[in-house]
């Protein structure tokens, strides 16, 4: 579009900027507000938020939100669990996928097509929730962490990303000539792709690494022991099954009061415990949206 | 090593877990068709035929849950589909390049909120006492409004936070393509006079029309199979009547109640939907459009 720039933006074009600036602009706030505003009341007098007043900025600054998490020993069990999950659970991602999106990008593999095939079939044929609750449970995995890392260990569409950059960024002379020094597959892996592979060890790791953080639904099916608990569990114990107990019993004022207070702070922890169990994935964010769209971009090339 | 067997073995684990986690399962649907018993196993539980279906069509929850999971996922489907498609236009038509960075970065963001958060963040906002939103309502001298215990409102909510949440990460697809576009095509344009307006209508969005029909026809497939997470964590007694969908009843009967048959043929007949819907949805984009997925 290097013409357009030469050119005089007539009047209408003017129009049709500035409608799409506010447009874009109001679009920008409906997002950035909500998780502005989470930030800022973790970090306000319970009672302000409680009453509004926290707008554009903290307002009676105070932790009191992260000390009431930290006490929490249920959610630092669970923040624990989760890492581990996540850190374990990527890990055997990682292992299982990439040896198999290599072997599936070589043309010379003569078993390629049935094997992809065979993963193909998932995406659109599924067992359903209590088949796979029956396996899980006859394998002996109910209640252990294996549950809710062992059957999602390959996910295909990841794998298929994997693949699609495999066969686009490894060149298949290299293997040949690889081969002629006496280089099987085996050693070309480990000393050649692997190493060539960095963008896409990145993109897998943080696809799977966000799934098995905020996946709850796995942890709800075959994890009864609370003390194994993901972090997702936990929370939503807190945010979404706590009511609150009204007891109908006559209080002073006093009381009446501290009540008050006490019920805006269980409230206004939640912000803070938003917060903390965003921070791994907060803490990576900027650092990795660039992968995250290439992996989506990848994803997208018909395979 | 001619046919790279050894390659094989590459895919020896991914093979294995998927058989045991994923064929197997699939083997198991039969217990659709049997009383399914724990102690006697799959094969030695009893056959019952369609049994389990007759009783769920039979069951008064049968209608209004399917009913439910089709109004969800047809009014998600349609009011977030051409949200991603004209914010992808309007970013790529944007002419300030950093602050669209800036956008682009605010707008993904949510996308990797999990569920669990994003629900707690619904509840918190819309809490009738000490949310937020009721909060600005009665300083305006209105009533709180309970909107969760709304079922009227349920969908709507449902819907549009999920908007919220995947609008800037479902229009990456879609800016992607984008840059395919041929600047030959808006020079021409431009030089016969069209506006900008006229370029975005009649060069981008027609250029966008593949891969449109292609993620329609994969989300008509899904259309039954809408989450299980974000319903089942939205859900309480007042609101049960429009949220109760196909995937949280499996889950109730199946898991809480232990009517796993029942629970596997409710299933099994949600997956026959999707596939059915699949196939067609392809078929007509198929003959009208001449983009299918096969």
């Amino acid at each position: 579009m290097e013409v357009s720039k030469h050119l005089k933006r007539t009047r209408q074009d003017v129009v049709y900027d500035t409608i799409i600036f506010i447009i874009l602009t109001f679009v920008l706030l409906i997002v950035a507000y909500p998780l502005y505003f989470v930030i800022i009341s973790s970090f306000s007098d319970p009672v302000a938020v409680a009453g509004g007043k926290v707008v554009f900025f903290p307002i009676g600054f105070t932790l009191d939100g992260y000390k009431e998490v930290f006490k929490t020993s249920t959610v630092m069990r669970g923040f624990a669990n989760s890492l581990l999950y996540t850190a374990l659970g990527v890990s055997i991602n990682l292992a299982v996928t990439m040896p198999t999106a290599y072997a599936l990008s070589r043309k010379d593999f003569l078993l390629r097509k049935p094997i992809t095939l065979f993963y193909m079939v998932t995406m659109f044929v599924g067992g359903g929730m209590m088949p796979t609750y029956i396996v899980i449970r006859d394998t002996g995995l109910l209640d252990t962490m294996w549950a809710l890392i062992l059957p999602g260990a390959l996910g295909v569409y990841n794998m298929i990303v994997a693949r699609t950059f495999f066969t686009t960024n490894i060149p298949q002379e290299l293997m040949e000539a690889a081969k002629l020094d006496g280089c099987g597959n085996t050693r070309f892996f480990f000393y050649i792709v692997l190493p060539l592979s960095g963008a896409i060890t990145a993109i897998l790791f943080l696809y799977y690494g966000v799934g098995h953080w905020n996946s709850y639904f796995s942890a709800l099916l075959y994890i009864n022991d609370r003390t194994k608990w993901p972090l997702q569990l936990e929370l939503r114990n807190i945010l979404l099954l706590n009511s609150v107990n009204t007891t109908s019993k006559v209080m002073t004022e006093a009381e009446l009061k501290e009540k008050e207070r006490l019920e805006a702070l269980k409230e206004m922890m939640k912000y803070s415990l938003i917060i903390i169990s965003s921070i791994p994935v907060l803490v990576i964010y900027p650092f990795v949206q660039r992968h995250f769209v290439k992996g989506v971009m990848i994803g997208s090339v018909k395979g | 090593m001619k046919g790279n067997w050894d390659l094989l073995f590459f895919c020896l684990p991914g093979i294995i877990l998927t058989t045991i986690y994923h064929y197997i399962p699939i083997y198991g649907v039969q217990i659709a068709f049997r009383n399914y018993k724990a102690k006697k196993g799959i094969w030695g539980s009893e056959w019952v035929g369609l049994k389990n279906f007759e009783r769920f069509f039979n069951s008064a929850q049968a209608w209004p849950t399917i009913r439910n999971t089709l109004v969800l996922s047809a009014y998600s489907l349609v009011a977030s589909f051409p949200v991603a498609v004209i914010l992808a236009l309007l970013l790529n038509s944007f002419r300030h390049k950093r602050y669209r960075k800036v956008i682009q970065a605010v707008t993904y963001a949510p996308h990797f909120i999990s569920t669990v958060v994003m629900c707690g963040m619904l509840i918190l906002f819309l809490s009738p006492r000490l949310g937020v939103v009721n909060t600005v309502i009665k300083s305006m001298g209105g009533e709180a409004i309970n909107f969760m215990g709304k079922s009227y409102m349920w969908r709507h909510i449902y819907v549009w936070s999920g908007i919220w949440q995947s609008m800037g990460w479902s229009s990456v697809i879609y800016f992607a393509a984008l840059s395919g576009v041929s600047p030959e095509y808006h020079e021409a344009a431009i030089v016969d006079g069209a506006t900008k307006f006229q370029r975005v209508l009649h060069i981008d969005l027609p250029f966008l029309a593949p891969t449109m029909t292609m993620l329609l026809i994969l989300n008509c497939g899904s259309i039954l199979s809408i989450g299980f997470e974000k319903a089942y964590a939205l859900q309480n007694d007042l609101n049960m009547g429009v949220s109760e969908i196909i995937s949280t009843y499996v889950y109730k009967v199946g898991l809480l109640n232990r009517d796993i048959s029942f629970s596997t043929a409710i299933d099994l007949f949600n997956s026959v939907v999707n596939s059915i819907l699949l196939i067609t949805v392809n078929a007509i984009t198929r003959r009208i459009s001449e983009n299918s997925l096969w």
